[in-house]
């Protein structure tokens, strides 16, 4: 079985733990039970675990991610519902419970290793951290691999498609017909040229006895009905009238608040809690001491914050607590250049002899760019309610991975992961951040000091400094141009790599390439952030690229474009962006153009940024972005999704900045650690390539070249290279740098 | 504790708090109103915005007794028996993603055109730049505002004419 097939995968999930898996008949009496009294209510025939078919002919999905803001569950449901050929109006979705039953689904590691193609299908339009994270954490979740957004997707076809071939065979047993001669369109089954026809609701009890199909087809792009529409987002109007429930809106009867302070510096334990400095203050039930962090319980959030800011805590002290950003900087120096002599370094990429090929060059290039670290800020802080009770917790939240988030609760309260009920609510922005189990796992412990549920809400300070952040990073560049100014050598060395691996390639022609990189882990905890290490790479790479093409004195994008010579898909999307932006059409003055090229998660993104610079500070003033995602399930989503991740690399670029200062995060919140606003944000135009092939991702992919677009276009207003984000550091004029590092 | 009288929404309600809880906390966690949200608590992002006899304030440092005997407006008592033009511009747009900051954005989008019909861009820059949206929906959000504006002036006419 050495290839991924549809036959394959719905064998494996029979045999991953049962018939629940792909189990097309998952009812009363079977092996899954348990799961079965999960999603079946009463009159309800489940035909399979991803789709429900309820008497008065909803379909319902159930989903296996949690909806972040990309419209996650309306691209699922869309998919799963157009195979089946339901009706769209009469799809409902559900999430499905952080239950390990539904965690199995996925897949197939196994089946996933056997197909070399399969990582590089990223049908998400979904969070690709999720997968990510799921990686960090450890987590195994059996039969989960990285994998489990895109094949969730690839699932929900296959899902649809099955219960279709069912629902038709049912139809074709009833009526004593050949399958051949029917059809199903929008939630029915009739005759081609007869009159019988019956509702899925009404075939469903019987096509549930129906053997699955081993291999059922899936449509090609032409039949799509569903599939490459903008329907209405399915979330969207409960985000208008108050009536969404996010983590933080939760409310379980008898429930108190708690807020939290931790140790500034990480890694420092609490040394002592005076908790005679709140004594008598009003509502007050609690206080908790877990490890490096102090809670503080009481009637309401405002009381327990009151409390917690009065409480005289003592951290203890670290080796740490003396540590400055610019030691983290001169560290990742010194460990650049100590690589390089010591043999510590790690090839990320090679080819040809760069070394050689450098030294035989022309001319020679040289460069070094630095990012700070980065917090990913969504805008609900982080909260979690827990109850203890029974022997069983209960938590209500927002997560990216719930069952993530159930084994390490159940893991700090050592109770078993069944005894651990996550009710996963709407996200208030994830962005990566809530992969990371930290303040479900406090609200845990915090609850098993009380007899009541206790909802823990973080305050931003708390959310700005105790992040798991983007890392700060230093990149070097080398190139060497031959006598034509063409580039001939391209040797990068950088800190820290993480991941997806390809992020520090480049699309462009260049025989001879180093890429090779050192390990420097600070105290500074890391975590996946929105487009992960594309968001520096793609800042690194496209600059330098910049750079070389201004050495050689030609056109930046042209000088790309002749670089791509074996990229099709890049040069589209570079042409695209480049023709819609008018490029090297004469623009007012004191304005700059700039381009920057990037794939990641599977789509190609090319985006020119028009920039103005006034009093000495650029205003962003048009974007202008090309897009090929292979296929666009849900084009206005995705549209959304490029302004948003665009917003997104724009305000790290022009703001983003945690920095280090005894040991502990400088900044606090939004006045300090700033975002893009209204007034701030420009124009944005999307243009959709759809090439083809697999489908990549829509969450992340906007990010990654807006920061280069954005210092390439500050270049072509100022004559100023900026090589080290945030851009606010600099000062700028029409006449180049007039000063640096402004207060 | 005081007894504070608070008219939320049109509805008179006595409610036994610290006079100098901020409204916010009062309307999530005594009057059940969740929709009104918490994102900084120093009135930098906009989330908690409600309207205080019409005009929109942070509720995140307001404390409740400057509210008192006086008419709090918040998400949920906007809309009559259709969605106010806003929201319905809101979905016509599918301006939210998360959706989490979408309360405050939505009341200081209805607050502006409460008092300017027929917003230029810049206006909508000075009325709207104290909110955050990190999920970047600026563009929408730009776009809902106009949408409803004129949806507003139709109905305006509408009712002028009849
Ligand atoms: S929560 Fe009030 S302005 Fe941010
Ligand atoms: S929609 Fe997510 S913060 Fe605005």
């Amino acid at each position: 079985m050495g290839k991924w097939t549809r036959r394959a995968f719905i064998t494996t999930g029979v045999l991953a733990g049962g018939a629940v898996i792909f189990g097309i008949a998952i009812r009363p009496g079977n092996r899954a039970a348990k799961l079965a009294g999960l999603v079946a209510g009463d009159d309800e025939t489940l035909l399979n675990v991803w789709l429900k078919i309820s008497p008065d002919n909803t379909v319902t999905a159930i989903v296996p991610h949690a909806e972040m803001g990309q419209g996650t569950h309306t691209t699922l449901a869309m998919m799963l519902a157009d195979e089946l050929d339901a009706d769209w109006n009469d799809v409902r979705m559900t999430e499905a419970p952080a239950h390990e039953e539904y965690a199995n689904y996925a897949l197939a590691k196994g089946y996933l290793l056997e197909d070399p193609e399969f990582p590089g299908f990223l049908v998400d339009t979904v969070d690709g951290f999720f997968l990510l994270a799921t990686k960090w954490a450890k987590l195994q979740i059996t039969g989960g691999s990285s994998a489990v957004p895109y094949t969730g997707m690839l699932a929900m076809r296959v899902a649809g498609a099955s219960a279709r071939a069912m629902l038709l065979q049912a139809a074709a047993d009833q009526w004593d017909k050949p399958v051949e001669s029917l059809i199903a369109e929008r939630g029915m089954v009739r005759e081609i040229d007869g009159g019988l026809s019956a509702t899925f609701a009404e075939l469903a009890p019987r096509a549930a006895g129906v053997p699955a199909p081993s291999n059922p087809p899936l449509k090609t792009q032409e039949e799509f009905r569903i599939m490459g529409t903008s329907v209405p987002r399915l979330d969207i109007p409960a985000k208008t009238d108050g009536t969404a429930i996010f983590g933080i809106d939760a409310v379980v009867p008898g429930m108190k608040y708690a807020t939290i302070r931790q140790a500034p510096v990480f890694g420092n334990a609490v040394k002592s809690v005076d908790e005679s400095s709140i004594e008598n203050m009003p509502g007050v039930r609690k206080v908790v001491t877990l490890d490096g962090a102090v809670a503080v319980v009481a009637d309401g959030y405002w009381q327990a914050k009151q409390a917690l800011d009065k409480l005289a805590i003592e951290f203890e002290k670290s080796d740490n607590d003396t540590r400055e950003q610019s030691d983290i900087y001169e560290h990742f120096a010194e460990v650049l250049d100590a690589a390089k002599t010591n043999g510590e370094e790690e090839i990320d990429f090679a080819s040809g002899d760069a070394d050689a090929a450098l030294a035989g060059a022309a001319r020679r290039i040289d460069a070094e760019y630095r990012v700070p670290y980065l917090a990913h800020s969504p805008m609900e802080p982080l909260n979690c309610t827990a109850w203890l009770h029974d022997g069983r917790c209960e938590i209500w939240t927002g997560s990216q991975n719930p069952l993530g988030f159930a084994a390490e609760v159940a893991g700090a309260l050592e109770i078993e992961l069944e005894a651990v009920t996550v009710h996963n609510q709407f996200l208030g922005g994830g962005f990566g951040r809530r992969a990371f189990p930290d303040y479900a796992v406090q609200a845990a412990l915090i609850a098993a000091e009380v007899p009541y549920p206790v909802k823990l809400i973080w305050s931003r300070e708390e959310d700005t400094r105790h992040d798991f952040y983007r890392q700060a990073t230093i990149s070097r560049f080398s190139a060497g141009l031959d006598s034509d100014s063409k580039p001939v050598a391209w040797l990068n060395q950088f800190v820290d790599k993480h991941e997806p691996v390809e992020a520090t390639r480049i699309p462009y022609a260049i025989d001879n390439q180093k890429i090779h990189y050192a390990t420097s882990r600070t105290h500074v905890p890391w975590g996946y952030w929105r487009s992960v290490d594309h968001s520096l790479h793609g800042f690194f790479t496209e600059s330098f690229i910049d750079e070389l093409a201004h050495a050689a004195a030609q056109d930046p994008y042209e000088y790309r474009r002749d670089l791509l010579t074996d990229q099709p898909r890049f040069r589209d999307v570079l042409d695209l962006a480049a023709g819609k932006a008018n490029w090297g059409a004469q623009l007012p003055e004191n304005f700059g153009r700039g381009i920057g090229l990037q794939k990641s998660f599977g789509s190609y993104v090319a985006q020119v940024v028009e920039v103005e610079i006034t009093d000495g500070k650029p205003v962003v003033r048009r974007v202008i972005c090309a897009i090929d995602p292979g296929f666009a399930m849900h084009p206005d989503g995705l549209i959304a999704q490029m302004e948003s991740g665009i917003i997104f690399g724009l305000t790290a670029a022009l703001y983003g900045e945690i920095s280090i200062h005894r040991g502990a995060v400088a900044q606090s919140n939004f006045h300090d650690y700033r975002m893009l606003r209204m007034n701030e944000s420009p124009a944005i135009e999307t243009h959709i390539i759809n090439g083809g092939g697999k489908v990549g991702g829509g969450g992340e992919p906007g990010t990654p070249a807006i920061a280069p677009a954005l210092v390439n276009a500050i270049y072509d207003a100022t004559g100023y290279r900026i090589r080290e984000l945030p851009i606010s550091n600099h000062k700028l004029g029409p006449g180049g740098l007039e000063s640096k590092d402004v207060a | 504790m005081t007894m504070i009288t608070l008219t939320i929404n049109g509805e008179t309600r006595q409610l036994d708090v610290d006079p100098s809880t901020p409204i916010l906390w009062v309307l999530r966690e005594q009057a059940g109103l969740s929709g009104t949200k918490f994102g900084c608590g120093i009135a930098q992002c906009g989330a908690c915005i409600v309207h205080l006899n019409g005009n929109p304030i942070r509720s995140c440092v307001t404390p409740v007794a400057a509210a008192a005997n006086q008419a709090v407006t918040t998400i949920e008592g906007i809309a009559g028996a259709r969605p106010h033009p806003v929201q319905q511009a809101w979905i016509d747009e599918q301006v939210p993603q998360c959706g989490y900051c979408q309360s405050g954005q939505i009341m200081s989008a209805v607050a502006l055109l409460d008092a300017n019909p027929d917003p230029s861009d810049e206006d909508i820059d000075l009325a709207m730049s104290g909110n955050i949206c990190r999920c970047g929906t600026y563009p929408r959000i730009r776009r809902g505002i106009k949408r409803a504006a004129a949806h507003l002036r139709a109905l305006q006419e509408d009712s002028s004419n009849g």
